[in-house]
């Protein structure tokens, strides 16, 4: 790796003193699993490393029925994996952190981090925008809040300026009626990056479909949030035409690159598989409530 | 070279001190400076798991923590597994390893007691598809994991017995 | 089967003498060596596929403060243009006039630190001229394509032909007549199939420290498949006697052949001679091992074979041409003998292609060439015996070869258990059980491996104790210290934990093959027993002096010596022996000039999801004759191990090149070896047909498992789908493809 310096601020104010003075030749460290794998691929040479691990506010979660999940940035996906209120409330949100990478990646990655890296194949993605999420984000001109879906700017980069922190992400309370899930299609069983992924939300009124939201994971730039699927479930009643049409939408949305991890062709068909899948766990879920 | 730092921390139950540069992994200080090459460096990327290492109870990569994030924690290697066990040589699971011939080469083996170790912390009598789901981020070459898992499913019994 | 002899040790499960070392983190690796003053290597990679180097400029490396040695091709002796394989050696391990693949090794830098070595690599101003890649075996063989080495000329059928090429050789082995083979059959199938590059994927990275002393001597510690075999390539690449080189092999974090040939051994020598001889480490990083070292081949293979009605054989044509990578010496000629071998044929032609591309030199994996061959013979013959309406095991045993019977070279078959392996898996209760789901299969497939003999040395001293100190030359990837200790005390009839086995340097013990072949159990056994023998002679010479009288009165039975009603333990004549007289010690080679060959035939379940092309292992039955088992736990694992790759071969493993010939994949997150959740148990079934020849009816057994699991998977994908694979890896996307390919 190439030499940098490295601080561990202790306030989220000394945290942006720092990012903002180094003039971009930055990175911040949360559980450093996308980060030291890219540095030491020679992908980026920070001057300074600055972990965010020793800031109290990012390291703490509150989750309740009522408020909902706040989870700071730096809060590694064990947690949340071991964590029965999250279980309880979100249990969707275990579909992405219980996947990605090992068990020993769980125990130093967090979403946060995630949601920083940007990947289009991130795991948590899909799921956070299926989930309404809004990520927190404090910087040199304050705070300001950012839903995720529309953090993501294209691969690897995001809406965070120079000198911007995430400091937590908000999943709001689940309403009454409320299911999510998130899949995602890998060549092995673990340890893979998603060819496609699908993040899926519903709300249920008995067997209507009140409001959905379909997110998908590596078929775009960015992790994206087919509106058009979340329109032709609004108002539907559950059916097998339903599960079809939403499947089909998901597949034209997507526009995928061919690469060493799948085809387009693939990519495309997998995006309709998988959107139906993922709907079919949400619509569960959302019953079990 | 970058000048190097201090940093405090406690290794296999014993205080220890080291110096390092940031951009040291924990792995390349543990087995570089430490001395404590018993964790395996097989892909340097998190990927195979053979520098798995306990970080305050937790299961980590040694390959993708910055040995700088050490400081004020307490780490466990393979060299400190045995000592874990009270009246014993041997961990039973290292035990169950030789026992099952759970090893050919051995390289891979260090990573998979020490998850071994962290997995039945967690769930002392986990199911042969928790131990698979569990050990997926160990990569074994030799073995097929077939008596891998014998060994960890034979290991959950002596301990939970 | 005859009635197989009763053995006190051999067929037991004792620990192997390493063992403890290796689950407490104490065994030393390649990368576990530490000598005083030593300093840390890194070498710099070709980042282009092919390419002319016009100049290397290491002058702001050799600046960089901490920096010892900076070492390029040009530090190497330079060998005569006669001796090519040579030359080709040398140059793989530091590039010379041009780079052949991605990665290929370009300068070495020795410093004070890793990261100060890294950072001093960064440093070296290497012009290169890039020239088009050939990367595949179509590409390299088509006229005008780009050529490799322009001194490159054909073997063609043993002429050499004129004119610059990327086919290093091309042979034939043919018997029979194959028009009269065809025609004689009621149905024919040719099919032709494309396999990709994969790697062996040990998870121990290359790692080799050097010191190349002020008195000229060369000590090198390594991780290696042999010591002997490093010593004396190490020789050649530097120009040494054999005499001023010592190698240490350290223990080996798996090999499977890809740690025959040397990659950093000579260049850390090199390092430490400029770095003032100071010691020198160099690890390979998984890039670097991925880039640079192992392949097995990707290959196109071309299949012909037909059939009576009746389920006979009459002909089969095959054509294999398998990427050799940047240097000639693919594996095509043992995949030659791999590609029919379960199989009676009289009328048969086998083809075989050594074909440069712009990939990391190949070098041996387990059986190599093997798996990509069988897959395609399997396939075929599995869609035969489907044509013919035939079950496939039963179609596969009236066709199987038996003693005497011809390989497609020419030579016949020893001893061989291929029909005691074939009736063992029809009557196996896998293959009677019934599948119970709309998407899964079950698929057979057999494989051969014809294994090799080599030469072993061993020597032994008996302490006072009578405890036996074992030294040995064979490299212990997987257990054969225990399994050759356990030769030696049967043979000496003393407990097993009496034998302390290691394995040693270069200086230590004689002259030793490398562990490769599946012949160390076998061989080294050998020696073993010879060794035993030897020791007895002497332990009952000594016997008869203690008990004065003559050793042809004295008999040994049970670990005691006996003449006349006198009786003396093995471990009271080695006390009073050694009270009363000289040492005792011994040696034992072993040169077998025949041995045992192994035959498996595999069992696979499989589910697959229909709209996500992915394949699911449900069941594995791997049945193989062994020969006799000494350790059965290490047979079986060699078995499961070996099922594993193939697993792996089959449905994920690949190196995926982008058109610039740049490796896309060079980690194990998108290299895909099979973790533990992609594998079921793999039950194995040891099928002991001995080999006669050795002592205790030893053979090879670690190889022959790779062979059969692709065509296996591939034939179980067409029982739960209908679709025949002709590429591998059959991976999700490949086997989506076929699906929509697929009239409804």
């Amino acid at each position: 790796m190439h030499a940098f310096d490295y601080a561990a601020p202790e306030t989220l104010d000394e945290a942006v003193a720092l990012l903002t003075k180094q003039d971009g030749h930055v990175r911040v460290l949360s559980g450093g699993t996308d980060l030291l794998a890219q540095l030491k691929d020679g992908k980026g040479s920070p001057s300074l490393v600055v972990d965010i691990k020793h800031i109290p506010d990012l390291m703490a979660f509150t989750c309740d029925a009522s408020r909902g999940l706040t989870l700071g940035a730096g809060v590694p996906c064990h947690v949340i994996n071991n964590d029965n209120s999250i279980q309880k409330l979100y249990p969707a949100l275990l579909d992405s952190s219980s996947l990605i990478g090992g068990t020993q990646i769980q125990g130093r990655a967090t979403i946060g981090g995630n949601l920083c890296n940007s990947s289009p194949a991130a795991d948590s993605i899909p799921n956070l925008i299926a989930h309404k999420a809004v990520a927190n984000v404090t910087g040199p001109d304050g705070d300001r809040s950012v839903p995720v879906s529309e953090f993501c700017t294209g691969p690897g980069s995001n809406v965070l300026k120079a000198g911007e922190l995430l400091v937590s992400l908000h999943l709001p309370a689940p309403v009454a009626g409320f299911g999510a899930g998130y899949l995602r299609f890998i060549p092995r069983n673990e340890m893979d990056i998603a060819v496609v992924g699908a993040g899926v939300s519903v709300v249920l009124d008995g067997d209507t479909i009140q409001e959905g939201m379909v997110s998908l994971a590596a078929v775009a730039p960015i992790p994206l949030l087919v509106k058009e699927a979340g329109e032709a479930l609004a108002g539907q009643s559950i059916s097998d035409d339903l599960f079809a049409r939403v499947g089909q939408i998901a597949e034209d949305a997507a526009r995928p690159i061919s690469d060493m991890r799948g085809t387009i062709a693939q990519r495309k068909h997998l995006a309709g598989v998988l959107t139906r899948r993922t709907l079919k766990i949400a619509i569960d879920r959302a019953r079990a409530a | 070279m970058n000048k190097k730092i201090v940093v405090n921390t406690t290794i296999n139950g014993e205080p220890q001190v080291f110096l390092c540069e940031p951009r040291q992994t924990a792995l390349e200080v543990i087995r570089e400076t430490l001395g404590l090459t018993g964790s395996k460096e097989g892909c340097g990327n998190g990927n195979c798991g053979a520098c798995n290492v306990i970080l305050d109870g937790v299961l980590v990569n040694s390959c993708l923590v910055l040995a700088l994030e050490l400081e004020g924690h307490d780490v466990l290697t393979i060299e400190g597994v045995a000592d874990t066990y009270e009246d014993a040589d041997l961990h039973p699971i290292q035990q169950k390893f030789l026992e099952h011939a759970a090893l050919q080469c051995g390289i891979c083996t260090p990573g998979f007691i020490v998850s071994t170790k962290a997995l039945l912390e967690d769930n002392p009598n986990p199911t042969e598809d928790e131990i698979r789901l569990w050990l997926a981020g160990n990569l074994c070459r030799c073995t097929g994991y077939d008596k891998i898992v014998r060994a960890v499913i034979d290991s959950a019994e002596v301990m939970s017995a | 089967m005859t009635a197989s002899p009763q053995y006190r040790i051999l067929g037991s499960r004792p620990p192997r003498p390493d063992g403890v070392d290796k689950v407490t983190g104490r065994a030393v690796y390649g990368n576990d060596t530490r000598l005083p003053a030593m300093l840390y290597g890194h070498i710099l990679r070709s980042p282009h596929a092919h390419a002319r180097i016009v100049s290397i400029d290491t002058s702001r490396a050799e600046a960089l403060p901490g920096v010892y040695a900076v070492a390029t091709g040009a530090d190497l002796p330079q060998l005569a243009d006669r001796v090519e394989d040579l030359r080709y050696t040398s140059n793989n391990v530091l590039a010379d006039d041009k780079v052949l693949y991605d990665g290929h090794a370009v300068a070495g830098v020795a410093a004070v630190d890793l990261g100060t070595a890294e950072e001093a690599a960064g440093l070296i101003e290497v012009i290169y001229e890039v020239l088009p890649p050939v990367m595949d075996v179509h590409q390299a063989m088509a006229d005008g394509a780009p050529i490799l080495l322009s001194d490159l000329r054909t073997d063609e059928l043993g002429e050499v032909l004129e004119g610059e090429t990327n086919i290093a050789s091309h042979f034939r082995h043919e018997r029979g007549d194959l028009e009269s083979g065809f025609a004689a059959a009621d149905i024919v199938i040719e099919r032709e199939f494309n396999t990709a590059t994969v790697h062996q994927g040990y998870v121990e990275p290359h790692a080799a420290t050097a010191l190349w002393n002020a008195d000229g001597r060369i000590t090198i510690w390594c991780s290696t498949q042999g010591a002997f075999a490093a010593r004396s390539q190490t020789s050649i690449i530097l120009q040494q006697p054999v005499s001023k080189i010592t190698v240490n092999p350290t223990e080996i974090g798996g090999g499977f052949g890809g740690k025959i040939p040397v990659y950093v051994e000579p260049v850390a020598a090199v390092l430490s001679k400029k770095a003032g001889h100071r010691p020198v480490k160099i690890a390979m990083s998984r890039a670097d091992v991925i880039k640079a070292t192992g392949p097995t081949s990707g290959s196109y293979i071309k299949v012909k074979m037909g059939a009576t009605n009746d389920g006979t054989l009459t002909a089969a044509k095959v054509v294999l041409a398998y990427e050799a990578g940047g240097y000639p010496g693919s594996p095509v000629p043992s995949a030659s003998g791999v590609v029919l071998a379960p199989y009676k044929l009289d009328n048969v032609q086998v083809d075989g292609y050594d074909v440069l591309v712009n990939k990391p030199k190949a070098s041996p994996y387990r059986a190599p060439g093997g798996t990509n061959a069988a897959f395609a013979s399997e396939s075929v013959v599995d869609e035969l015996a489907s044509a013919i309406g035939m079950d496939p095991l039963e179609f596969r045993l009236q066709n199987a070869v038996a003693e005497g019977d011809r390989q497609a070279n020419g030579i016949p078959f020893g001893r061989i258990g291929c029909i005691e392996t074939l009736q063992t898996a029809i009557d196996h209760p896998h293959y009677a059980t019934p599948l119970d789901g709309k998407f899964q299969g079950r698929g057979v497939a057999a494989g051969y491996w014809m294994n090799w003999g080599g030469k072993s040395s061993v020597s032994a001293s008996v302490n006072a104790d009578g405890s036996v100190s074992l030294l040995e030359g064979s490299t212990d990837i997987g257990g054969s210290r225990a399994s050759i200790a356990m030769q030696l005390a049967e043979t000496l009839d003393i407990p097993y934990e009496q034998v302390n086995a290691q394995v040693v340097s270069t200086d230590q013990v004689g002259y030793t093959d490398l562990t490769g072949g599946s012949r160390t159990t076998a061989t080294t056994g050998m020696a073993a027993y010879n060794l035993g023998q030897n020791l007895r002679a002497e332990m009952t010479r000594r016997a008869a002096e203690l008990m004065e009288t003559e050793p042809e009165t004295v008999t040994y039975e049970n670990g005691v010596f006996s003449s006349n009603g006198s009786r003396l333990s093995f471990n009271e004549v080695a006390e009073q022996a050694d009270a009363s007289g000289a040492p005792i010690v011994g040696t034992g080679t072993a040169a077998p000039d025949q041995w045992g060959a192994a035959f498996g035939l595999h069992i696979v379940d499989l589910e697959v999801d229909p709209e996500t092309g992915k394949i699911e292992i449900l069941r594995y039955t791997a049945l193989q004759n062994v020969g006799k088992a000494i350790h059965p736990s290490y047979v079986e694992g060699q078995m499961q191990g070996g099922v594993a790759q193939g697993i792996g071969w089959a449905i994920n493993e690949e190196y995926v090149y982008g058109d610039d010939g740049k490796l896309l994949n060079a980690s194990l997150l998108d290299y895909r070896m099979p973790t533990s959740l992609d594998l079921p148990m793999i039950e194995t079934v040891l099928v002991e047909v001995p080999w006669p020849d050795h002592p205790y009816g030893v053979r090879g057994c670690g190889e022959t498992p790779i062979v059969p699991p692709a065509g296996a998977v591939a034939n179980a994908l067409n029982d739960a789908l209908g679709v025949r694979m002709n590429v591998l890896p059959m991976s999700p996307g490949k086997v989506l493809e076929q699906l929509w390919a697929q009239p409804a």
